[in-house]
């Protein structure tokens, strides 16, 4: 199956998909503007007794795993007796319905009130069950549980993580309000983390998914905050004389790095998250700008326009020599590594529109991945999978996705007003 | 802090007002009307007009009330507070010359006076490196004041890169608004 989809990934057309409607109370709708031409074929059998948890849990396992662009869910036509996760399989008949993959499950009430939900994923070509799992849950939980069990499809099909317990962040201005909201990684379930009538930007995930660190402009000036999810407690991190802006978490989460004009300019600096501890780390006339650390925590990749136009660069965590990284183009901005460390997504200007680009650092190769002309912020899924970024569209902000091959393409817009600042946040333990 | 100011302010505004007092020629004493009892007073004769000269009002409370007035003039060019820049270019332009002079003196006959430069840019690019670009035009500033008498500890210059637009449009009018820095001084912000 993994060296099929391989093969499968290697074709390179766009096929479009009818838009996915989101349960209402969701604020930001998703559209899956292209996916991969061949997918894998999976039938997801409605869970035996699902009906009693409300809204469709296996629909939502679906609705993810087609969003990933890897996978093509089947339609199942009502089966008598309604098979269970405990139930044999015919194998022959789901190949006759040219499912490559299967999930059965079934959802029992418990007791105490709760629900016991129980599925299992099973490969009908190879004809053997990959297995499965019961989780125990709420009412409220029914999304959370839908969308482990998307991961764990996605990961047994595809050989990777799946991203879809994962959550974003972004910004949505409406008016003269700003909201930094915290969503699924399929834009459901949105809640605002702060609101504020002054603009808030570059929000940034703690590598344990509890905070984050963001530029707000609450004081007339930008100043970089630390703010707690789960309590709503924010404390400033980066308040001195001039700008404060651009923070990035080392993977470690002890430090911050940001960029301050203190000293005049624009030159990045590094601060303990609770404010203490700065140092400088760049000293340059030009504007050091966007730092970002690798994975591994030994480099961070910044902006700077030393070189005349901005381009991105790359030194050694406590500082050093910096050492030019992207060269094609006069414009190049917002490095983000990926979880790899093996690529670089970042924004270029070509021909007055900005793109997202990716450049594998190996071989030099860059790609343009996108065809709008106005993104901004890309922002790595943790599994280096997809590629979340800003746009507009029609005018409006909107969140857009590609697949780092560029083949997959996702849009996420409000029903109301810009969307811009995207960070996918960190795989959940 | 913003009492302070306001004290030094309304000091300097007295002194100056009282300076002006005492330089500007005083108005020729008016002739005191008297009474006419030469023979034949009580007969009408020719009309005389009725003079009442209006007084020339020195308030030295409205200053304390208001030291920012001139801050606040539209007459003064004190009140002029933003610089506009051409794409990509981060020099004051000779046109803005004299309001950059006008706040230095401001600032150098005030003391206790403090001012916060925001620097904008356009939407173009990235919000953090226009966030640079907007310092950088901030930064601009202040180096001109300072050289020009003001003192650092009354400058604080920032950047609110490309967020807080004067014009929304996407065209070259609505940027050219847009890539500007702005003076605000204390109590204004």
């Amino acid at each position: 199956m993994l060296a099929r989809l391989s093969l499968l990934l290697g074709a390179a057309l766009l096929a479009w998909l009818p838009a996915w409607q989101p349960e209402a109370r969701a604020q930001l709708s998703i559209e899956i503007t292209g996916a991969g031409a061949q997918r894998i074929p999976i039938a997801i059998v409605p869970f035996a007794g699902e009906a009693a948890l409300g809204p469709g849990l296996s629909a939502i396992v679906r609705a993810d795993l087609e969003r990933s662009g890897l996978f093509r869910g089947l339609e199942v036509p009502p089966l008598i007796p309604h098979p269970t996760e405990a139930s044999s399989v015919n194998y022959a008949e789901w190949r006759s319905r040219l499912a490559d993959a299967l999930v059965l499950g079934s959802v029992a009430t418990r007791p105490d009130g709760r629900f016991e939900v129980r599925f299992r994923l099973f490969d009908t070509v190879k004809q053997v069950a990959l297995g499965g799992i019961a989780y125990t849950l709420s009412k409220e939980q029914v999304r959370a549980t839908a969308h482990r069990i998307a991961d764990f499809v996605y990961e047994k099909l595809t050989g990777e993580r799946g991203v879809f317990s994962t959550r974003i962040a972004y910004v949505v201005k409406r008016g003269n309000r700003y909201e930094l909201q915290i969503a699924d990684a399929d834009g459901a379930g949105a809640e605002t983390a702060l609101a504020s009538f002054e603009p808030i930007i570059s929000p940034a995930w703690s590598p344990d998914g509890r905070r984050l660190a963001y530029v707000s402009f609450e004081n007339k000036k930008p100043v970089v905050y630390v703010h707690s999810l789960t309590d709503g407690k924010r404390h400033v991190a980066a308040n001195f004389k001039g700008s404060n802006s651009a923070p990035a978490w080392s993977p470690d989460g002890a430090r911050l790095a940001v960029s301050l004009s203190r000293e005049g300019g624009s030159q990045i600096f590094l601060i303990n998250p609770d404010g203490a501890g700065l140092r400088r780390i760049t000293s340059s006339s030009a504007i050091d700008t966007e730092p970002r650390y690798s994975p591994d925590g030994r480099s961070i990749y910044f902006t700077s326009d030393r070189g005349g136009s901005p381009q991105i660069y790359r030194m050694g965590a406590s500082g050093g020599e910096p050492q030019r990284v992207t060269f094609e183009g006069g414009y190049n901005v917002s490095p983000r590594i990926s979880p790899d460390g093996r690529t670089l997504a970042y924004i270029t200007r070509n021909g007055g529109r900005f793109q997202v680009a990716l450049l594998d650092l190996a071989n030099r190769q860059v790609q343009i991945l996108t065809d709008s002309d106005r993104d901004e912020s890309p922002s790595f899924a943790p599994n280096g999978r997809m590629i979340l970024h800003a746009t507009v569209l029609g005018g409006r902000g909107v969140l857009s996705a590609v697949s780092a091959d560029g083949r997959v393409k996702q849009r996420l817009s409000a029903t109301a007003g810009d969307v811009r600042e995207p960070a996918w946040g960190p795989f959940i333990e | 802090m913003r009492a302070t100011l306001i004290a030094t302010l309304a000091a300097a505004s007295c002194a100056a007002l009282l300076a002006a007092c005492s330089t500007t020629p005083p108005p020729e004493q008016a002739p005191a009307g008297v009474e006419d009892r030469s023979p034949g007073a009580g007969k009408p004769g020719a009309s005389q007009p009725v003079e009442q000269k209006p007084i020339a009002s020195v308030d030295l409370t409205a200053s304390r009330q208001d030291p920012g007035a001139a801050l606040r003039d539209p007459s003064n060019i004190l009140s002029k507070r933003s610089i506009y820049y051409d794409y990509d270019k981060f020099d004051v332009r000779d046109e803005y010359r004299g309001l950059v002079e006008a706040h230095a003196k401001y600032l150098r006959e005030n003391p206790g006076a403090k001012i916060l430069i925001q620097g904008n840019t356009d939407e173009r690019g990235s919000r953090e490196y226009n966030v640079g670009l907007g310092q950088r035009r901030s930064d601009g500033v202040k180096r001109m004041l300072l050289l020009l008498g003001a003192k650092e500890s009354q400058i604080e210059s920032v950047s609110l890169g490309e967020e807080k637009p004067q014009s929304e449009g996407r065209d070259e009018e609505a940027w050219s608004k847009n890539r500007r820095s702005d003076i605000l001084y204390s109590g204004e912000y």
